[in-house]
C-alpha cells in the first residue's frame, strides 16, 4: 500500500493562496495572457526545478488548448508534472515512467471526452483554474512524460478503496478522468491493473465503462451495507455509463451487453436518487435516458409557487398591484393563462395575505390550471367535478362561468371536502353543490350534464417533487390498483354527460401521472368501451401522448392528449385527455328504452375515429368478459347494470 | 342588513332562498336547489353557501362566509385602520384606537360589518358602543366585538363546515 502523504485533499482545502505562497512568489509572467494561480505556480516551477523547458510546453499547450480539452488534473498536480515533484508530496509520487507513451495515445481521445466531464470537474476542484491554463499543465505534463495518466496513476496509486473513503475530490476526478480513459481506450484496465491489488475495488466503480462482474457488484453492495455508499462515485458512474450507453457500438466493452450497462444504471440511479426500483424501471421505459436524468434532477426540485386569481373577485392587474405593495416578487404565468401568476418570492406568507382571506386567490399549480382550460366550461351550464378536493379546478370552472349555471362538486373524501367548501365559500363561488359521494355511483346520482371534469386519483408520479415519498412506496399492484379505479371512474364520468346537449358533451379526464398504465390505457380504454372520441385539448403546448408503448399499441387519435413534464415544462408532471360523446345518451330515461336499445344493432357505424366496438350486445358480454378479467370490484355489478342502461343510442 | 333582505331573495337572476340542512342555514337559488336535491341527503355536503349555524341551543350564529353576501346590504359599517386589521383577522376586538370610520347611528350591540380602509369586508361584528359614546370612550376601550372574520378561513378550516 502506497504511503499517503499529507493528503491533496487537506493541501487543496488550505487553498490555492497556501499553495502559491509555498511555490512561488507573485511575479506575473511576461508574454502570457492572463495568469492565474496555475501560471505563476508554473512559472515558479520553471524558475525552480529543471524538466521540459518551457519552449516545449509552450507549444503543446497552445495546442491542447486549441482542441479545448477539458484539464483534468486538479490545480496541485501540477507541480506534479514535473520529473521531480516539488511539492510536498514529492515523496510518495513518483511518475510511471512506463506509462508515458500511452497518455500520449490518449490525449486526443481523453480530449474529446472531457468536453462533458469538464464542467464537473471545475466544479469539483477547489481552485478554479481558467481552463487555458488547464490545458497549458495538460501539455505541459505530456510533454515531460509526465501525463495526466501517469497522474491519475500517482492519484490511483494513492487511494486503496475509492468505495470507502469519503469524497475526496481528486479521487473524483480521477475517478472521472479513469472513466473518460476507460471509454476512450481500454489500455487503462491494463494500466491499472499494474497498480495492483489496493486497487481492485476501484476497478469496480471505473469499471462502468467496464462494468463490473456481479461479484464486483456484491463486493459493492457489500460496501454499501457497512459505509453509506459514496454519492460521488455514483452519479460520475451514472454519467459515464450514460455516456456508453449513447454511443453504445464504439464504447461498449466486449463482452458485455447492453442489459448489463442498464441494470448497473438502474442501480446507481436508484441508490442516488432514492428511488425504487419498479419505479425507475417504469421512468426508463418512459424516457429516453439523457430525459430521465433531467426527469430525475426536476423532481428534487420543488416547482415554483402559483396563484390563480379569483376574476369573480378582482382583476389579475389588480391583485398582481396589492401583492406587490405587500412585498411578494411575482409575475403572469405565461401566454396560456390569462389569470395565473408566478410567485418567485415574498416576505409574507401566500397562503395569509388578506388578499388570500379576501378570496381574491387560489394558490393553485400551473398545472392544475390546464385541464380546466381545456374543459372549457360555458356560461349556464351543468357541470360535473368528480373528485374535487381541494376545490382549485372547480373554482376555477365557477369562474370562468361566472357563478352562472350549476356545478356539482364531488368528492368520495370527507375530509378533503371541507377543504373544498372552505375554498368555495372564500373564494366567493356561488353556483355550486358539493357533496360526497363515490364517483362511481354518479350517473346514478345525477346525470345529464354538459361537462365533467375528472381529475382522477393516481399514484402521483408528476408530483414526485411535492411528495418525496412516492419514489419508494409504489409498486405493481398500486399503479394497477389506481388505473382500475380510473377506468370506473372514467366510465361513469362519460355516462354522467349528456351526448346532446347543445353546448357540451365533453369529458375532461386527467392526471398528476405520468405512468402510461393511468393515462394512455385508461384513455384507450374508454374509447373502446363508449361512444366517445378524442378531440384536441386546446392546448398547444405540451408533449403529445403516446400512441404506442412498449407491447401496447393505443389508438392514433391518442395523439390530441397532452403530456406536461417537470423538467420540460416547469409544472408538475400532468396528463390530459378531452373527450367528446358523439352519440345521443340519455341519461336515467335510458332505462325505459333498454329493451329496445339492446336489440337495435348499430346500423351506422360512427364516421369516427373511434375504433369501433362490435354490435352492443358483444359490447356488453365482451366488457363483462374483459371485466371478469380485472380485479373482482363489487363495483362490477353495478358497472354492469349500468352499463346495460346506459347504452346510448347511436347517432 | 335590515330590511334589505329582501333584496338578497329576489335577486334579478331568479329567486334564492334559504334552506336550512343539518342545522346549517344555506342560500341558494332555486335552480341549485332543484339539483341539490337530487343529491341523496347523507352525501350532500353544501348547497349553496353557508350563511350560519343553529347551535346547540337553538341560537344563529351568522358565519363569515355570508360576509360576501351580506356586505354590500349592510346598514352599519365599521372601518378599520391598517394597523389594527391583523388584529381583527386574529379573532381581537376591536379597540377605539383601531376605528377608522362608524356610520352614523350606529346602536349599542348592533351588528356591524367590518371593513378595512380599502372597503375590503373583514367579518362582521357587534357594536359595544353606540357612535356617541364612541367619541367619548378612551382608546383602549372595546368598539367592537369581533363575532368572524376571514382569518377564520385559514383558523377554522375544519370547522366551516
Amino acid at each position: 500500500k502506497e504511503k499517503r502523504g499529507p493528503g491533496r485533499k487537506a493541501r487543496k482545502q488550505r487553498g490555492a493562496e497556501v499553495e502559491l505562497a509555498r511555490f512561488l512568489p507573485p511575479e506575473p509572467e511576461s508574454g502570457r495572457k492572463k495568469l492565474s494561480s496555475h501560471g505563476r505556480r508554473r512559472a515558479a516551477k520553471r524558475r525552480l526545478g529543471a524538466g521540459g523547458g518551457p519552449a516545449a510546453r509552450r507549444p503543446l499547450g497552445g495546442g491542447g488548448r486549441g482542441g479545448g480539452e477539458g484539464e483534468r488534473e486538479p490545480t496541485g498536480q501540477t507541480a506534479r508534472g514535473r520529473s521531480g515533484f516539488s511539492d510536498s508530496n514529492s515523496k510518495w509520487l513518483a511518475p510511471a515512467k512506463a506509462k508515458k507513451t500511452q497518455p500520449k495515445g490518449n490525449h486526443v481521445e481523453l480530449s474529446s471526452d472531457g468536453e462533458v466531464e469538464e464542467g464537473w470537474e471545475m466544479e469539483e476542484e477547489e481552485d478554479g483554474s481558467s481552463e487555458e491554463e488547464m490545458v497549458d499543465d495538460y501539455g505541459a505534463s505530456s510533454s515531460e512524460e509526465e501525463e495526466l495518466l501517469p497522474i491519475e496513476k500517482a492519484a490511483l496509486k494513492q487511494k486503496p478503496d475509492r468505495e470507502g473513503l469519503s469524497e475526496d475530490d481528486s479521487e473524483e476526478e480521477e475517478e472521472e478522468e479513469e472513466e473518460e480513459a476507460e471509454e476512450a481506450s481500454k489500455q487503462k484496465m491494463g494500466q491499472k491493473e499494474e497498480e495492483g491489488p489496493d486497487l481492485q475495488l476501484n476497478l469496480d466503480i471505473d469499471e462502468q465503462f467496464k462494468l463490473p462482474t456481479s461479484e464486483e457488484i456484491e463486493k459493492e453492495d457489500i460496501l454499501f451495507i457497512s459505509e453509506p455508499p459514496d454519492l460521488h462515485v455514483i452519479h460520475q458512474r451514472i454519467q459515464g455509463n450514460m455516456e456508453v450507453l449513447q454511443d453504445f457500438g464504439a464504447k461498449r466493452e466486449e463482452g458485455r451487453s447492453r442489459q448489463e450497462y442498464l441494470a448497473l444504471l438502474r442501480r446507481d440511479m436508484a441508490a442516488y436518487y432514492s428511488y425504487s426500483d419498479f419505479l425507475l424501471t417504469k421512468l426508463m421505459d418512459i424516457f429516453p435516458l439523457p430525459e430521465l436524468v433531467n426527469f430525475l434532477e426536476a423532481n428534487e426540485v420543488p416547482r415554483p409557487v402559483t396563484i390563480r386569481t379569483n376574476t369573480l373577485k378582482t382583476r389579475r392587474r389588480d391583485l398582481a398591484q396589492a401583492l406587490i405593495n405587500r412585498g411578494v416578487n411575482l409575475d403572469p404565468l405565461g401566454k396560456w393563462s390569462k389569470t395565473g401568476l408566478v410567485i418567485y418570492d415574498s416576505t409574507v406568507p401566500i397562503g395569509a395575505t388578506p388578499e388570500y382571506l379576501a378570496g381574491h386567490y387560489m394558490l393553485q399549480g400551473a398545472s392544475s390550471l390546464l385541464p380546466v382550460m381545456a374543459l372549457a366550461p360555458q356560461e349556464n351550464e351543468h357541470i360535473l367535478d368528480m373528485c374535487c378536493a381541494p376545490g382549485g379546478k372547480t373554482s376555477y370552472i365557477a369562474q370562468l362561468m361566472k357563478n352562472t349555471g350549476m356545478i356539482l362538486a364531488n368528492d368520495s373524501s370527507a375530509e378533503r371536502l371541507r377543504s373544498v367548501v372552505g375554498n368555495l365559500h372564500r373564494l366567493g363561488v356561488t353556483n355550486a353543490v358539493v357533496s360526497n359521494c363515490d364517483g362511481r355511483q354518479f350517473p346514478k346520482v345525477l346525470g345529464g350534464f354538459d361537462r365533467v371534469l375528472l381529475d382522477a386519483p393516481c399514484s402521483g408520479t408528476g408530483v414526485i417533487s411535492k411528495d418525496p415519498a412516492v419514489k419508494t412506496n409504489k409498486d405493481e399492484k398500486d399503479i394497477l390498483r389506481c388505473a382500475h379505479l380510473q377506468k370506473e371512474l372514467i366510465l361513469s364520468a362519460i355516462d354522467s354527460v349528456n351526448a346532446a346537449s347543445e353546448t357540451g358533451g365533453y369529458i375532461v379526464y386527467c392526471t398528476c401521472s405520468i405512468m402510461v398504465e393511468e393515462n394512455e390505457w385508461v384513455v384507450d380504454y374508454a374509447l373502446k368501451k363508449r361512444n366517445v372520441r378524442l378531440v384536441p385539448t386546446g392546448l398547444d403546448f405540451g408533449k403529445e401522448g403516446f400512441t404506442r408503448f412498449k407491447d401496447r399499441r393505443f389508438h392514433p387519435s391518442l395523439k390530441c392528449t397532452r403530456r406536461f413534464y417537470p423538467h420540460t415544462h416547469n409544472m408538475d408532471g400532468f396528463f390530459i385527455a378531452k373527450f367528446k360523446k358523439f352519440s345521443n345518451a340519455i341519461p336515467q330515461a335510458q332505462k325505459d328504452e333498454e329493451p329496445a336499445v339492446e336489440v337495435a344493432a348499430p346500423s351506422t357505424v360512427p364516421d369516427t375515429i373511434v375504433t369501433e366496438p362490435p354490435p352492443k350486445k358483444k359490447k356488453l358480454e365482451a366488457s363483462k368478459a374483459d371485466k371478469e378479467q380485472k380485479l373482482p370490484q363489487p363495483a362490477l355489478k353495478k358497472k354492469h347494470s349500468l352499463q346495460a342502461q346506459r347504452r346510448p343510442l347511436k347517432a | 342588513i335590515g330590511e334589505n333582505i329582501q333584496l338578497l331573495v329576489d335577486r334579478p337572476d331568479g329567486t334564492y332562498c334559504f334552506r336550512l340542512h343539518r342545522d346549517r342555514v344555506y342560500y341558494l337559488s332555486e335552480k341549485l336547489l332543484k339539483l341539490a336535491a337530487s343529491v341523496p341527503r347523507e352525501s350532500l355536503v353544501a348547497p349553496g353557501t353557508c350563511f350560519g349555524k343553529f347551535t346547540k341551543s337553538q341560537k344563529f350564529r351568522l358565519s363569515v362566509t355570508a360576509l360576501d353576501f351580506l356586505a354590500p346590504y349592510a346598514k352599519y359599517k365599521v372601518w378599520v385602520k391598517p394597523g389594527s386589521e391583523q388584529s381583527f383577522l386574529y379573532g381581537n376586538h376591536v379597540l377605539k384606537s383601531g376605528l377608522g370610520r362608524i356610520t352614523e347611528s350606529t346602536a349599542q350591540y348592533q351588528g356591524v360589518v367590518v371593513y378595512s380602509m380599502a372597503d375590503v369586508p373583514l367579518g362582521f361584528g357587534v357594536a359595544a358602543k353606540s357612535t356617541q359614546e364612541c367619541r367619548k370612550v378612551d382608546p383602549l376601550a372595546i368598539v367592537v366585538f369581533h363575532q368572524a372574520d376571514v382569518g377564520e378561513y385559514v383558523r377554522n378550516e375544519d370547522t366551516l363546515t
